[in-house]
C-alpha cells in the first residue's frame, strides 16, 4: 500500500508593534510577571476593547504579500473556552469574516523544484497568556504579560506532502513576515509558533484522512520530526486496523514522539459569534494602496533581481535572500567591492555565514561589516593576496576587529606575485625532490599537486597560485 | 417643600444662591438613607466618607464661583458601574467583595461635573431580572407598597429615588431596566440611543443591547444628568462620535405640530385595563396641546420578547466567562483541580437566574444550534429595527405604556422565568433597534387600597433625546404626576 | 421545546457551571421552557435578510494609533486577586 502524506499548517505570528491589539500595553518580551498587563488584558468587569491600527496595516502588508484578498469588511469574533492564561474566557479572533483570504506562496524544494502552497486566510486575533508549571506546590502560575499581543494566525491549504516540503513553506513564511518587518520570527521568545495538521490517505485516494494536529512546534527541526513521527504513527494505526482519531497533540522532542494532549482532548465547542465590543473592520482602497506602496522588495523579487543582475544560481538566490539583512549585507559587500557578484556570494554564504552560525549571531550582530568584508575580498580581486590566506585573514578579522589591511600588513601576508620569487622557490623545490621530478616527468601526473603543495609550503602560502601553477607547469615540463 | 423632595435643577439653583451647602444636602440625604434605605433594601453601600469629601470639595467650587449646573448635587449610581477604591458588586455573591480598581466613564464624568456620591444602589444580579429580586443582598422594596417590587434590575436607584434618598440615580437599561422601574415607582427613566453614553466600566451584560442612563425626578433633572454622562469616549469603540446636544436648552421645544406614532402592538391583551387608561388620558393631554396621534404598527414587534431572550443570554454568557474565581471574584474553597475551582466558583458565585440564562446563552450559540437561534434572531432583530425606523418615517415619537401592569407583589412571578420576561415586553423592543426612550409618571392605578404608579413611554429615532426629552419636559409643565411622593416618605 | 437533562449537563459543563443533584429537575425545567419561548422564532420568515449584529448598523472600527500607555499597576490590580506569588495568578495545576 502507498500511502500519501497531506500537511496543512497554521503559524502563529506575533505582530511586532509596540502596544497590544486590543489596549495599550506593551509588547515587550522578558518582563516581570503581570508587569504588562492592564485592566483590559486582565478581562477586569467592565472593560472593553479598541482595535490597534498598526496590526491592521500589518495584516493587510502580509496579505499584499502573499497575492491574497484584503476583505473590505472583516469581523472580530468570540472564540469561547475556559482557561486559566485566557482571562476573558474568551479570545477575540477573526471566524467567518478574516481580513486576508486566498493567498500563496512559493516555496522552493530541495531539489531545486519550487511549488506553490496555497493560504486559505490570515487572520488577528489576540495571544493568551502563559502557564507556568514550575512548582508552587501543586499549583500554576498565570503570567498575563502575553495576554492581548496581536497575532496573526495563518492558515496554509493542506497542501503539503512531506515534512520537507511543510518546513520550506515554514521557512519561507519566516522569512516573508521578517522582510516585512512584521514580525521578530524569534521563536525561542514564542513570536513565531506553528501548528501542523497531519494526515495520511492511501494514494489515489480523493478524501483526505483524519487528521491530528500537533500544537506549539517552535523549531523548524521539530516541525519535521514530528510530522514524520506523526505520519508513521498513523500509517502504523491504521495498518493495524485502527482509526485515527481527530484530536490535538503535542510533540515531545525528549523521547521524538506525538501524545495527546490531554487539557484539550474534550471537543471544544468554541460557539463562536461576533463580538458586540467590536464593530466592523473597514479597509478602503486608499489604506491597500497606502500599504502597497510601502512594501519592501520582497524575497522572490529580490531573488529573482539577483539572478539577473548578479548572473546568481536560483539556489545561491535563494540563500542570499533567505533574510532581508542578509540580501542587503550581500548587496553592500557587492557594491563597494564594485561587481564581482559571485566571489560576493560564496563569500557571504560561505565564511561569513558560517562565521555566524558557529555563534549564533545574527546578521545584524556581526562582527565584520559589509564594508569590512568587501575590503576583504577587493585584496583578492586585486591579487593582494590569495583566496586561501583570505580565510585565515578572514578569521583574524572576526577575532581582533581589526581591516583586513591591517591584518595583512601586521602579518605579511601579501601576496607573492614577484615571477622570478617563485621561479626560485620551484627551483629549489625541484632541486630537492629529485625523485617526484623524475616520476612526474615519466608521466605520473598526479604528482603536479605534490609540488604545488612544496612551492606553497616553501613560501608560507603566499605564492599566487595563477602564477605558481602556470610557471610551475613550464619548469616541470622541462 | 423639603429639601429631599426637590429636583436635581431645583436643588442647584439652591446651591447656586447659596440657600444651601452641598454639605447640607448630603448630610440631610445621608440621614434618610440611614433611617429609610433599609426597609427598602434600595443600597449596598453607602459612601458617607467619600459624600461628605465630595460634598466640601463641592461646596469650595461654588465659594470660588467655579460651580456647574451639577456641582454640589448627591446622586448614586447602580452597582453595576465601577467606582474606584469601591465595593462594585453587580449584586452578586460573585463580587460581593470587589473593590474596584478605576471608575466608569459615567462614574468620572458626573464626578467631573462636581456631584456627590452617596452610595451604590441594590439590583437585580448582573443585570438580569423585572423586578430587583434576583440580588445576593436580598429584594429591593417598592416604596409606594412594601409588598410590592420596584421593578429592575434599577430597582435599588429606583426606590432610592421615587423614596427621595438620593434626587437622582444612574442606572442601566439592557431590555427595560431603566424604563420599567422608573414606570413602577412613578420616576423619569430615560435610556438614551445605543452609543451615546460610554459603556467603559459598566460590567457588561449583554453587549448589543447595555445603555447607561438616569432615573429622577423630572425630565429637566433627566437632561441635566444625561448631558454630563453622554459623549464619545475612546476607550468604547461601539460609544459614538457624535456631538452632544444641549439637552436643557431644548427643553422648551412645543407640543404643537408633534407627530405621535400609537403603537398598535402595545395595546394588547396583556395590558391592564388601568394602566391602559392613565396612559391614553396622557396621550389626550398632548393631543390637546397640538399634537397628532395616529396608530402604527410594527408586526415584528410581539417577537422582541423572544430575540431578546435568545440574544442578551448569548452576549451574557461570553460576558460573565471572565468570572472564573482566578483574577478576581467569588473563588470556592479548596478546589481540588482546575475544573473544580471553574464549577464551584461559578456556581457558587452565581444566583439562579444568572445561570439560567448563561446556560440559555451557552445553548444558543452552541453547535447546530446557532443557525436556528442566534442567527435567526439577530435576523428578525434586524426586522425590528427595520419596523421601527419605517414608522419614524412617519412620526416623531412612538408611544405606549411603559410596563403591562402596575407593580406586582414580591415573589408573584418568580416561580415561571417567562411570566417574569414579559414585564419587559413593551420595552424591549427600544433596546433590540438601538433607539432612546424614557418613561415618565402618567397616573395611577388602584389596586389592593394602595396607588401605583402608571408609566408612559415614549420611543424616539436615533439620537432623539431631545425630542423625548422636551416632549416629557411640556407634560411634566401640564401635569403633577411627576411631583408626588410616596406616603410616609415626605 | 424540552431539554434532556443530559443536554443540560452538557451544557452547564461546557459553560463550568455547577449544578447539583437537587437544583437539576429545575433548571431542565426552566430551561425547557425558555427554549420552548423562544422557539417561536423559527416561524418568522427572514429570508434575505442580514442579521444585525449592532444597532450601529454604519458605524466601523475605530482605530487606535499603536502607542505604550500603560504602566505597571500590577500592586493594584492584584488586590483583588485570590492567590499571587511572586506576581503570579495562581491556579490549580494546569496540565497539559
Amino acid at each position: 500500500m502507498e500511502w500519501e502524506t497531506v500537511i496543512g499548517l497554521e503559524i502563529h505570528a506575533q505582530l511586532a508593534t509596540r502596544s497590544k491589539i486590543f489596549s495599550g500595553s506593551a509588547t515587550a518580551y522578558g518582563a516581570d510577571p503581570n508587569t504588562q498587563a492592564n485592566l483590559v488584558d486582565l478581562g477586569y468587569p467592565g472593560v472593553l476593547p479598541v482595535l490597534n491600527g498598526a496590526a491592521v496595516r500589518m495584516a493587510v502588508r502580509f496579505g499584499l504579500a502573499t497575492g491574497a484578498k484584503i476583505a473590505r469588511r472583516s469581523i472580530f469574533a468570540r472564540k469561547n473556552y475556559f482557561y486559566p492564561d485566557l482571562p476573558k474566557g474568551y479570545q477575540i479572533s477573526q471566524y467567518e469574516r478574516p481580513v486576508v483570504e486566498d493567498g500563496s506562496l512559493d516555496v522552493m524544494l530541495e531539489d531545486g523544484t519550487r511549488k506553490t502552497i496555497g493560504i486559505t486566510r490570515a487572520h488577528l486575533e489576540e495571544d493568551a497568556g502563559k502557564s507556568l508549571h514550575e512548582d508552587f506546590h501543586g499549583l500554576s502560575g498565570i503570567d498575563l504579560n502575553r495576554a492581548g499581543t496581536p497575532l496573526l494566525e495563518i492558515v496554509s491549504e493542506p497542501d503539503m506532502r512531506s515534512a520537507r516540503e511543510a518546513v520550506a513553506y515554514m521557512k519561507k513564511i519566516h522569512t516573508l513576515v521578517r522582510y516585512l518587518e512584521i514580525c521578530d520570527g524569534n521563536m525561542q521568545e514564542g513570536s513565531f509558533r506553528c501548528d501542523a495538521n497531519v494526515s495520511v490517505r492511501p494514494k489515489g485516494q480523493a478524501e483526505f484522512g483524519t487528521r491530528a494536529e500537533i500544537k506549539n512546534l517552535n523549531s523548524f527541526r521539530y516541525v519535521e520530526r514530528a510530522i514524520n513521527y506523526e505520519v508513521d504513527r498513523q500509517i502504523e494505526l491504521i495498518t493495524g486496523g485502527g482509526k485515527v482519531v481527530q484530536e490535538t497533540r503535542l510533540y515531545d522532542p525528549d523521547i521524538g514522539e506525538t501524545r495527546p494532549m490531554r487539557s484539550k482532548e474534550e471537543a471544544n465547542d468554541y460557539r463562536y459569534f461576533p463580538d458586540p465590543d467590536l464593530l466592523p473592520l473597514a479597509i478602503d482602497e486608499a489604506v491597500i494602496e497606502s500599504v502597497r506602496a510601502s512594501l519592501p522588495e520582497l524575497p522572490d523579487a529580490k531573488a529573482a533581481r539577483f539572478m539577473r543582475e548578479h548572473e546568481l544560481s536560483d539556489y545561491d538566490a535563494g540563500v542570499l535572500t533567505a533574510s532581508r539583512e542578509m540580501a542587503n549585507f550581500y548587496e553592500t559587500v557587492v557594491k563597494k567591492l564594485g561587481g564581482h557578484p559571485k566571489l560576493a556570494a560564496n563569500w557571504v554564504m560561505g565564511e561569513f555565514s558560517g562565521a555566524l552560525n558557529r555563534e549564533s549571531l545574527e546578521t545584524a550582530q556581526s562582527r565584520i561589516d559589509a564594508d569590512a568584508l568587501a575590503g576583504l575580498l577587493t585584496r583578492i580581486v586585486d591579487n593582494t593576496i590569495s583566496g586561501k590566506i583570505a580565510k585565515e585573514v578572514f578569521e583574524s578579522m572576526w577575532l581582533e576587529g581589526a581591516s583586513a589591511d591591517a591584518i595583512i600588513e601586521a602579518k605579511g601576508l601579501k601576496q607573492i606575485t614577484d615571477t622570478s620569487r617563485i621561479e626560485t622557490a620551484i627551483d629549489e623545490v625541484m632541486a630537492n625532490n629529485p625523485g617526484q621530478l623524475a616520476e612526474y616527468r615519466s608521466g605520473k601526473d598526479k604528482l603536479f599537486g605534490f609540488f604545488v603543495g612544496q612551492v606553497m609550503k616553501a613560501t608560507q602560502g603566499k605564492a599566487n597560485p595563477a602564477q605558481l601553477n602556470e610557471l610551475l607547469k613550464r619548469k616541470l615540463a622541462g | 417643600m423639603s429639601l429631599h423632595t426637590l429636583t436635581v435643577a431645583e436643588l442647584a439653583a439652591g446651591l447656586k444662591a447659596r440657600r444651601f451647602s452641598s454639605l447640607d444636602l448630603t448630610l440631610h440625604f445621608l440621614g434618610r438613607i440611614e433611617r429609610l434605605a433599609p426597609e427598602l433594601n434600595a443600597f449596598v453601600t453607602i459612601t458617607a466618607d467619600r459624600a461628605l469629601a465630595d460634598a466640601r470639595a463641592a461646596d469650595e467650587k461654588i465659594a470660588r464661583g467655579d460651580a456647574g449646573p451639577l456641582t454640589g448635587v448627591p446622586i448614586a449610581h447602580k452597582d453595576i458601574f465601577c467606582t474606584d477604591g469601591i465595593r462594585t458588586t453587580c449584586s452578586s455573591r460573585m463580587l460581593a467583595d470587589f473593590v474596584a480598581p478605576y471608575d466608569a466613564t459615567v462614574v468620572e464624568r458626573w464626578r467631573a461635573a462636581g456631584t456627590v456620591l452617596l452610595g451604590k444602589t441594590n439590583m437585580d444580579e448582573f443585570a438580569m431580572g423585572s423586578s430587583n429580586e434576583t440580588s445576593f443582598f436580598g429584594p429591593v422594596k417598592n416604596p409606594w407598597d412594601l409588598q410590592r417590587v420596584p421593578g429592575g434590575s434599577s430597582g435599588g436607584s429606583a426606590a432610592a429615588v421615587a423614596a427621595c434618598l438620593a434626587p437622582a440615580a444612574s442606572g442601566t437599561d439592557t431590555g427595560g431596566s431603566i424604563r420599567q422601574p422608573a414606570a413602577l415607582t412613578s420616576l423619569t427613566g430615560i435610556k438614551p440611543t445605543y452609543g451615546r453614553v460610554s459603556r467603559y466600566g459598566m460590567i457588561a451584560f449583554a453587549s448589543s443591547l447595555d445603555q447607561a442612563g438616569v432615573l429622577t425626578r423630572s425630565a429637566e433633572d433627566a437632561a441635566l444628568l444625561l448631558q454630563a454622562m453622554s459623549g464619545h469616549d475612546l476607550r468604547d469603540s461601539t460609544c459614538v462620535d457624535a456631538p452632544v446636544p444641549d439637552y436643557v436648552a431644548e427643553l422648551a421645544t412645543p407640543l404643537k405640530g408633534l407627530r405621535i406614532g400609537l403603537l398598535r402592538e402595545f395595546f394588547d391583551k396583556g395590558l391592564d385595563p388601568q394602566v391602559e387608561k392613565r396612559v391614553r388620558d396622557a396621550i389626550d393631554v398632548l393631543r390637546q396641546e397640538g399634537a397628532t396621534v395616529t396608530e402604527v404598527s410594527l408586526p415584528s414587534l410581539p417577537l422582541s420578547v423572544p430575540t431578546y431572550y435568545v440574544v442578551a443570554p448569548a452576549e451574557c454568557s461570553s460576558n460573565l466567562s471572565r468570572f472564573d474565581g482566578v483574577r478576581f471574584g467569588h473563588r470556592c474553597e479548596n478546589p481540588r483541580d482546575l475544573l473544580d475551582l471553574y464549577m464551584r466558583s461559578r456556581g457558587e458565585g452565581f444566583g439562579a437566574e444568572v445561570k439560567r440564562r448563561i446556560m440559555t446563552g451557552t445553548y444558543v450559540l452552541s453547535a447546530g444550534y446557532y443557525d436556528a437561534y442566534y442567527l435567526q434572531a439577530q435576523k428578525v432583530r434586524a426586522l425590528i429595527a427595520a419596523d421601527f425606523a419605517r414608522a419614524f418615517g412617519a412620526v416623531d415619537v412612538l408611544i405606549g405604556p411603559t410596563a403591562p401592569t402596575a407593580a406586582f407583589e414580591l415573589g408573584a412571578k418568580t416561580s415561571d422565568p417567562i411570566t417574569m420576561y414579559l414585564n419587559d415586553i413593551y420595552t424591549i423592543g427600544a433596546n433590540l433597534a438601538g433607539l432612546p426612550a424614557i418613561s415618565i409618571p402618567c397616573g395611577f392605578a388602584s389596586e389592593g387600597g394602595k396607588e401605583l404608579p402608571v408609566g408612559l413611554q415614549l420611543v424616539g429615532p436615533h439620537f432623539g433625546e431631545s425630542r423625548l426629552l422636551s416632549v416629557s419636559h411640556q407634560y411634566q409643565l401640564l401635569t403633577e404626576w411627576h411631583r408626588r411622593v410616596p406616603p410616609g416618605y415626605e | 421545546m424540552s431539554l434532556t437533562r443530559s443536554q443540560v449537563e452538557g451544557i452547564a459543563h461546557l459553560a463550568r457551571l455547577e449544578i447539583t443533584e437537587a437544583q437539576m429537575p429545575v433548571y431542565v425545567d426552566s430551561l425547557s421552557r425558555i427554549i420552548d419561548f423562544v422557539e417561536q422564532l423559527a416561524a418568522a420568515d427572514t429570508a434575505g435578510v442580514e442579521p444585525m449584529a449592532h444597532p450601529l448598523a454604519d458605524q466601523t472600527q475605530r482605530l487606535r494609533l499603536d502607542a505604550v500607555t500603560e504602566t505597571d499597576q500590577r500592586e493594584k490590580y492584584q488586590r483583588n486577586a485570590p492567590s499571587v506569588a511572586a506576581g503570579l495568578y495562581l491556579v490549580p495545576k494546569v496540565i497539559e
